[in-house]
């Protein structure tokens, strides 16, 4: 590809071994690799945009079952440390980029690798989560789901032995609903996690093997927009599923 | 005296010399990974015209059996199969991409005056993904088919279907990506890689479209993209939130499902008018009237039509209300249409008009979208729809918008800019008769059917009572006039690429920054940034002239270009 450019330059003045061709100076650059990221970004808020909205309409028609099934089930605590794990993830994301545009490489590995540990450690308590919804309470939609709610739990959790009426009445039909969204938007936001492992992890690596492009900061600003992001995803995720489906 | 002898740039003889982004290299690598804007416009320009000829012949087979009303040439699966490929491959691998991919590629970079579009290698991305996702939805359309429909409503396709939905699906959603990529592309480099003293307001109409455009496909296209991967998850994994089964909602799915598609027919349309636009001005040698209505009534399609996606859904039983509201708003939707019309028109009237193909294809297009546009008003009236929804009512108003609207403005950007991108002029004779072959083909293809429609043929249906025949075999006959229409220009277009007269840099007198450059362009597009100082659509001045004038340092394409109007015969 720089055949094709050295091939037809017409201008004489020399530039940023970093720049691109079709840029006239690095802060174009910049600026439009931000804005570019940011409208990705906006594609991802509508990609995951559209599950909320079957969240809401789905919470709205049933709210029984969302309350029942998310409260009795959906473990808080685990759910509240992925939360910590991933706010923290966030922080040394950022100071990573800071030290990126500073250009301290060791501190970029160091910050950028906490990062993607942080990373594992939600999906590792991600995966004792579903190992308990999937393994052990057989919540996972298909053929193999299974719903029932004895007493003594509803006595734990919702302080009382017996159903309201509407809630006496929730099909395990609509409870494998609640769980099909569950596990679908997790699922889809477990994946975006590992999309950023690989994207950290990379960017990573090519830091402190020196990689001459790991010589500019932006593809790390770039990831790091790119994880708070699948944070902020995380933080509307937790409550919908974990918190809001209280008694009362 | 042989060809050799001839003097290099007539027709037949020796190819000129100078470089440019067709002649740097002939190798296959520096092709497919090339990261040049214009070589991958070319690209795309191959593959979506293998995507038409495709599928052109599920809709010839199509045609085809429904000159009986018995349906004597398929079974029903098939021809549901045949109706779902014509469906899915020109909706999503044709008309989607095809002026933004193909024109918008090649074009809005020059026109902002740029080298290359912000993000090159997204750009070859975008193409890489766009040839996976079709070779996958197409391996499974044609092995197995699908029969679905192109809009895969549930529960059939996320349960009952027994045909490849699933990798038919996730052909389309990669297409999706490759669809974003662009769309992310244009918005970056129309905000950040415009020339000095190009403001909003001095771009290109077909700058605007492709905004507007850009802007639909970010926000809708991952909606489907998900909507789709749910539909597949349901299929494989049982994990559904559209089975009525476990309490979910089929209609949930046409709500999501049209809530990208009905903005995505505006995606079809907007580039399309932004090269009628760009083709109108030039050959009435006029600038467009109301410059500034006809770009905001971009950005209010794109804002509006957001809104109206229950219009596909009037007789699913939501709520009277709710499908009062989004009539409501359909017509509030057809008025920036409208609007752009009547500026059209106007941008006509009293000018100098230049009846070349590119002009016929344009006109027809005024006449073709307005007709169908108005239909739209038919079916965007509840009562109406009632009786007309499911019909050929529809098929034939979707039809006049997108064959009448989005394809022949396809053909005149296409004539328009071949000089640009080939640096060779098309044979006119033969693409004005074109032009007209195609104007009556598609009238006689699908006027019937608003006909057989109203009369209550239903869509999807190979089956049909005997009195509906003779309309369909005035389609059936149409359509054969129309594959003729669209053949010519095939022939005679590679025909140019090596018999056709050489064009200069400006053959047809246009404004515009990428009529600047010589054609075909070099790689770099321009040697130096230049700079805008006049107004779009600047004819009341000679637009080289203007050009000029702003041109002093780029003594390389000025001499360039005044080396290509010794050598060629100017019309």
């Amino acid at each position: 590809m720089s055949a094709e450019v050295a091939e037809e330059h017409g201008h004489g003045h020399a530039h940023h071994p970093l720049q691109c061709h079709q840029f006239e100076d690095m802060d174009q650059q910049n600026e439009t690799y931000i804005v570019g990221m940011w409208s990705f970004l906006v594609t991802e808020i509508m990609f995951f945009g559209a599950m909320f909205l079957a969240y809401t309409i789905y919470r709205n028609e049933n709210p029984a079952v969302f309350i029942q099934a998310g409260h009795l089930y959906l473990l808080k605590v685990p759910g509240g440390i992925n939360t910590v794990i991933l706010l923290t993830s966030s922080f040394t994301m950022a100071v990573g980029v800071y030290h990126a545009q500073k250009a301290n490489r060791i501190l970029q590995v160091v910050f950028l690798s906490l990062t993607v540990l942080c990373a594992f450690g939600f999906l590792g308590v991600k995966a004792v989560e579903w190992y308990t919804e999937i393994g052990l309470e057989h919540h996972l939609p298909g053929p193999g789901f299974q719903y029932k709610v004895t007493p003594e739990e509803m006595k734990e959790h919702l302080g009382t032995d017996t159903l309201p009426a509407a809630q006496a009445s929730v099909p395990a039909s609509k409870a494998q609903l609640f769980f099909c969204l569950y596990f679908a938007m997790t699922g889809l936001h477990a994946i975006h996690v590992i999309i950023g492992i690989l994207i950290i992890g990379t960017l990573a690596i090519m830091v402190a093997r020196r990689h001459p492009a790991a010589k500019y900061y932006m593809p790390i600003e770039m990831a790091g927009l790119y994880w708070h992001f699948v944070d902020i995803v995380w933080i509307f995720l937790f409550p919908l599923f974990y918190l809001i489906p209280k008694k009362g | 005296m042989s060809a050799a002898d001839l003097p290099p740039g007539l027709p037949g003889g020796p190819e000129p010399v100078r470089p440019n982004y067709l002649n740097w290299s002939y190798t296959v690598r520096d092709w497919l990974l090339t990261i040049d804007h214009k070589r991958i416009a070319i690209l795309y320009l191959v593959s979506i015209s293998i995507m038409f000829a495709l599928g052109g012949a599920a809709a010839a087979v199509i045609r085809a059996e429904l000159t009986s009303p018995t349906g004597r040439m398929l079974e029903s699966e098939t021809y549901n199969k045949m109706f779902t490929m014509h469906g899915v491959i020109m909706v999503f691998f044709f008309l989607v991409p095809s002026i933004p991919a193909t024109l918008g590629n090649f074009c809005l970079p020059l026109m902002v005056g740029a080298k290359d579009l912000a993000f090159p290698r997204l750009n070859l991305l975008s193409w890489y993904l766009y040839t996976i996702g079709g070779i996958l939805a197409l391996g499974a359309m044609i092995w197995g088919g699908v029969d679905t429909g192109w809009t895969f409503y549930t529960p059939y396709s996320s349960i009952y279907s027994n045909t490849n939905v699933a990798v038919t699906v996730v052909g389309i959603f990669i297409a999706g990506f490759s669809s974003i990529a662009t769309g992310i592309n244009f918005i970056v480099t129309v905000h950040k890689m415009r020339a000095p003293g190009l403001t909003w307001f001095r771009l290109p109409l077909f700058v605007w479209a492709h905004y507007a455009t850009s802007v639909i496909i970010v926000l809708g296209t991952p909606v489907v993209a998900i909507t789709l991967a749910l539909v597949v998850t349901e299929r494989l994994l049982h994990i559904g939130i559209f089975d009525p089964a476990l309490g979910g909602d089929p209609i949930l799915f046409q709500h999501m499902f049209w809530f990208y598609s009905h903005p995505a027919v505006y995606i079809m349309i907007l580039p399309s008018m932004g090269v009628i636009s760009e083709v109108i001005s030039c050959f009435a040698r006029k600038r467009v009237f109301g410059y500034e209505f006809v770009a905001f009534s971009s950005i209010a399609i794109a804002v509006f039509g957001f809104m109206v996606w229950g219009h596909h859904m009037f007789v699913t039983g939501q709520s009277l209300y709710s499908g009062m509201v989004f009539s409501a708003l359909s017509f509030i939707v057809a008025v920036p249409s409208a609007i752009k019309v009547f500026n059209w028109t106007a941008t006509i009237y009293k000018g100098q008009v230049w009846f070349t193909a590119p002009m016929l294809y344009a006109l027809g297009f005024i006449g073709l979208f307005t007709i169908g546009g108005l239909t739209g008003l038919y079916c965007a009236s509840l009562a109406v729809d009632v009786h007309i929804n499911m019909t050929y009512f529809i098929v034939a108003h979707f039809h006049y918008v997108m064959v009448g609207g989005a394809t022949l403005g396809y053909l005149a950007g296409l004539h328009f800019w071949w000089p640009k991108m080939t640096g060779r002029m098309y044979p006119e004779g033969w693409a004005k008769l074109a032009a007209g072959i195609t104007f009556i083909g598609f009238n006689l293809t699908f006027f019937p059917q608003f006909i057989v429609g109203y009369l209550g043929m239903p869509r999807r249906y190979h089956f049909y009572p005997a009195e509906f025949q003779i309309w369909h075999i005035l389609s059936t006959a149409g359509a054969s006039v129309l594959a003729v229409g669209y053949s010519i220009p095939v022939i005679y277009l590679i025909w140019s690429l090596k018999y056709g007269a050489l064009a200069g840099p400006n053959p047809w007198g246009a404004a515009g920054l990428e009529w600047q450059t010589p054609s075909p362009p070099p790689s770099h597009n321009f040697d130096t940034v230049p700079v805008v100082t006049w107004e779009a659509y600047n004819y009341e001045e000679d637009v080289d002239e203007q050009a000029e004038k702003g041109r002093e340092s780029m003594p390389g394409v000025v001499g360039a270009i005044e080396e290509e109007q010794h050598r060629t015969h100017e019309h």
